[in-house]
């Protein structure tokens, strides 16, 4: 049987019983003794190890599987639910939403789970469990070694090398971690060969890790040597050197416990089934579970099919607009009124399909939850998030790109915002800080904000830096008003955080989240007071499919610009254009702005050579930058649905799209961005 | 060359008296000529957009890409919207004609002069009884790179 066909169906229904689990986790974490929740969660495991089985990911069922069977234990309340437990559970889950991406993504859905397999395991025999926390004591080789490795060891050990595990601790001040691991691997190579890292190099590269990580090397020297010798390297706190027993190791794997665990699959399928019929009817006691997927009747569509939809639905809107005119010219009123309700009916039609393209939010919020949990716990914090007006809908192209950015300031809010717990209460604030998300509609944008309770930007720290990275002068600096210094985090190069820490302020700033945000069309502010908390609110349009231009007219040729971009109109007289640099320039309320005429930028075909009196100008901006266009007349405000020129005409220049007006001709869109350097 | 021969079916039309084809499976449709709007800044073989029921299609001339010379659009002229690596193409020429079905083994690769136009264009040349038809080579034509300056 060919499986691929049902991939699609799989990816999204394990992504949506993932987020399931997920969402009952964090919820059963505050209600630790409702077995209601367990049981939701069971059921979602359960469909999910089903199918995965079917599909043949091994990996993810055996992990699921194993998951299960502790989820079974505090069901039937042989188990009792801990914080510790919990953290494997979301740790596992982690790992299936790994895996489940990298099928997505077109890979095996493959992950090496045995640490939490046998985690998983520990719990369901009783026995002791905790997971290893990356920061301090790792000791003893708990890090495990895959048969191709421990080959490797032992081989190099019969050519007389000795393998050893080195634990490297890097000093808390240290500033470029990456550089220091760098340095180590070389003083290592310099003595043996490198075996095996943890974390892995990659994640070493990019400063993925706390302070401390371990390598396996292979060397002829002795470990006094080897200590010294890595010592050298400055900012290092500690380095412990250990001699490998690759015997032990090789004992170590042999019984390692995956195999047990996909072995019970089938078993455990037939035998756990019949249990989910039962559970549906007593939900309404106890706290509030959420609604489950399904409850709702809904349909799977393409969003190709919906623009299909939608490109006939245009002609039938055009072909209206004709029956319109033609109804008005015969002034008939029987056909005037026929022609009235068809406009009436059309007009719902296109806000249905519209509406089909909306998702609601949540399932771009579901996953921060609890990947604030886990952020707060690494950085030592108390946050509880808040998300309120998560059915609030938006066009599925924006909900698609606007996930990053979120991820973003969730961080950064956690990150820099929130203080730790010391500080706040000595701050006389409660220990736990909160972070609120919020979705709104409001006119033709959605609002989303992220608010926290944390200790607010300082003014002055920004201006400093940004006077000090040469973002601004110090003159400019002193003009801005507090909104702009906010603004000004989100420049690019600069970040707010005293120390380089491993969350955010990487490299990465808050730039790309501007960048991401404007290409939406968006907008994002920036509100703080200090002591109190920090807002960020972006706005961004309902759909990126219609947008709200002006349309003017450059001699027969219709252009159309964005309102996004337009301050305002204007009408000037000839004489109120000046000169400067050789450049035409107009005195708009105190600013020098340049002018633009687009008739030449699109080298538009002039019948009347002589220039008018009056200029009709269109002012738009690009950041905090203006420009004067000069159109030939103003036809009018109107919503058009936006289209793309196609790959061949791709790369035009200052023109960003096109759409097809009322008689069924084409304008074409200006790109502001593009006229204004 | 292979022994079994592979059918072919090739739309035919007209241009500046010479007789030109395309095999029918990159063809999507034929249309009359229809309003076309002018993108700036583009090479100037590209005519514009049109409005394709709801899809907006780019619009190549052929005489201009052949460098032959502009011909005032009659009634007969035609745009011939093509599918070139899964993008929409309408090529504008002076008549569709017709329809021939050919096997593989009648293209004959193209002679040195074939009236005026350039010979990266031309995929071959089939002779049917006293008509010559010129196989042109889409992909080759629509290379934006070449025509720029």
């Amino acid at each position: 049987m060919d499986l691929n066909q049902y991939l699609d169906i799989f990816l999204e229904e394990s992504k949506e019983h993932l987020q399931t689990i997920n969402n009952q986790l964090l919820e059963l974490e505050k209600h630790p003794a409702n077995i209601e929740i367990v049981n939701e969660i069971f059921r979602s495991a359960h469909t999910l190890k089903g199918m995965s089985a079917t599909m043949g990911y091994e990996d993810l069922a055996s992990l699921t599987h194993q998951m299960e069977n502790v989820l079974d234990l505090i069901r039937n309340e042989k188990l009792n639910v801990t914080t510790n437990l919990l953290d494997i559970v979301f740790r596992s889950v982690e790992y299936l939403e790994e895996m489940v991406l990298s099928i997505s993504e077109g890979g095996d859905g493959k992950k090496d789970v045995k640490e939490v397999v046998s985690l998983l395991i520990k719990i369901e025999k009783g026995e002791e469990y905790s997971l290893p926390t990356n920061s301090e004591e790792q000791k003893s080789p708990e890090h495990t070694y895959d048969s191709y490795e421990i080959t490797i060891l032992q081989q190099s050990e019969e050519q007389g090398y000795t393998p050893y595990e080195v634990n490297i601790t890097l000093r808390q001040d240290c500033l470029l971690k990456a550089a220091r691991v760098f340095m180590v691997f070389e003083v290592v190579e310099g003595m043996g060969e490198v075996i095996k890292s943890n974390p892995s190099v990659d994640l070493l590269e990019e400063e993925k890790f706390d302070n401390s990580f371990q390598i396996t090397m292979v060397s002829k020297e002795d470990v006094s040597s080897i200590k010294e010798k890595i010592m050298k390297v400055s900012e290092l706190e500690k380095v412990s050197v250990n001699k490998l027993d690759t015997q032990l190791l090789a004992d170590f794997q042999g019984e390692s416990s995956v195999e047990v665990a996909v072995e019970e699959i089938t078993a455990a399928q037939v035998e756990a089934a019949p249990t989910t019929a039962v559970l549906e009817k007593n939900e309404e006691k106890t706290t509030p579970v959420k609604g489950t997927p399904g409850s709702n009747k809904t349909i799977r569509v393409s969003i190709d099919r919906l623009d299909g939809l939608m490109n006939l639905f245009e002609e039938l809107v055009i072909d209206r607009g004709r029956l319109e005119q033609i109804s008005k010219d015969l002034n008939e009123p029987e056909l005037i009124e026929t022609v009235e309700r068809m406009s009436r009916i059309s007009n719902d039609l296109q806000n249905i399909i519209l509406n089909m393209r909306m998702v609601p939010i949540e399932t771009v919020f579901n996953r921060f939850p609890r990947m604030v949990r886990q952020l707060a716990r690494d950085l030592g914090k108390k946050v509880d998030i808040e998300i309120i007006g998560a059915e609030t809908e938006l066009d599925r192209t924006v909900m698609d790109e606007i996930g990053d950015p979120l991820v973003h300031l969730l961080r950064n809010a956690i990150d820099h915002g929130i203080e730790i717990p010391e500080i706040r209460s000595r701050n006389g604030k409660p220990e736990e800080g909160k972070i609120t998300l919020k979705a709104y509609h409001s006119g033709n944008h959605v609002f989303i904000e992220i608010m926290d309770n944390g200790a607010g930007i300082s003014k002055e720290k920004v201006l400093n830096k940004a006077i000090s990275k040469g973002v601004i002068s110090q003159q400019e600096g002193e003009r801005l008003s507090e909104q702009e210094v906010y603004q000004l985090i989100l420049s690019s190069g600069f970040s707010t955080a005293e120390v380089i820490s491993d969350i955010s302020g990487r490299g990465v700033g808050l730039d790309v989240v501007k960048n991401t945000i404007e290409s939406l069309g968006g907008k994002i502010t920036i509100d703080s007071l200090e002591g109190a908390g920090t807002t960020f609110s972006i706005q961004l349009p309902l759909t990126l499919s219609i947008i709200s231009v002006l349309l003017t007219e450059i001699e027969n040729e219709k252009y159309a610009i964005p309102l996004s971009s337009i301050i305002e109109t204007a009408i000037i007289k000839k004489e109120e254009i000046l000169t400067a640099h050789n450049q035409e320039v107009i005195d708009f309320r105190g600013k020098i702005v340049p002018v633009v005429y687009l008739e030449k930028v699109f080298d538009v075909q002039k019948q009347q050579v002589e220039p008018p009196d009056f200029y009709s100008l269109v002012l738009v901006k690009k950041g905090e930058k203006i420009a004067a266009l000069v159109v030939d007349s103003f036809i009018g405000q109107q919503e058009v649905v936006l289209k793309g020129l196609g790959q061949y005409l791709n790369s035009t220049f200052a023109i960003s799209g096109a759409t097809i007006l009322g008689d069924g001709q084409v304008a074409l869109i200006v790109d502001c961005n593009a006229l204004i350097k | 060359m292979e022994a079994t021969e592979k059918k072919l079916k090739l739309i035919v039309f007209e241009l500046q008296k010479e007789e030109y084809a395309i095999p029918v499976q990159q063809v999507r449709s034929i249309e009359k000529l229809l309003p076309i709007t002018r993108v700036p800044n583009v090479p100037p073989h590209i005519k514009g957009v049109i409005n394709l029921r709801g899809v907006i299609t780019p619009i190549v001339d052929l005489r201009t890409r052949f460098n032959l010379e502009e011909k005032v659009k009659t009634d007969a002229s035609r745009i011939i919207i093509t599918v070139v690596d899964e993008q929409e193409v309408g090529f504008i020429v002076d008549a569709a004609n017709d329809v021939v079905d050919i096997t593989e083994d009648q293209i004959e690769p193209a002679p040195e002069v074939v009236g005026s136009v350039e010979n990266k264009y031309v995929q071959g040349v089939v002779k049917i009884d006293k008509r010559l038809f010129v196989c042109l080579d889409l992909n080759e034509i629509l290379q934006l790179d070449q025509s720029k300056d």
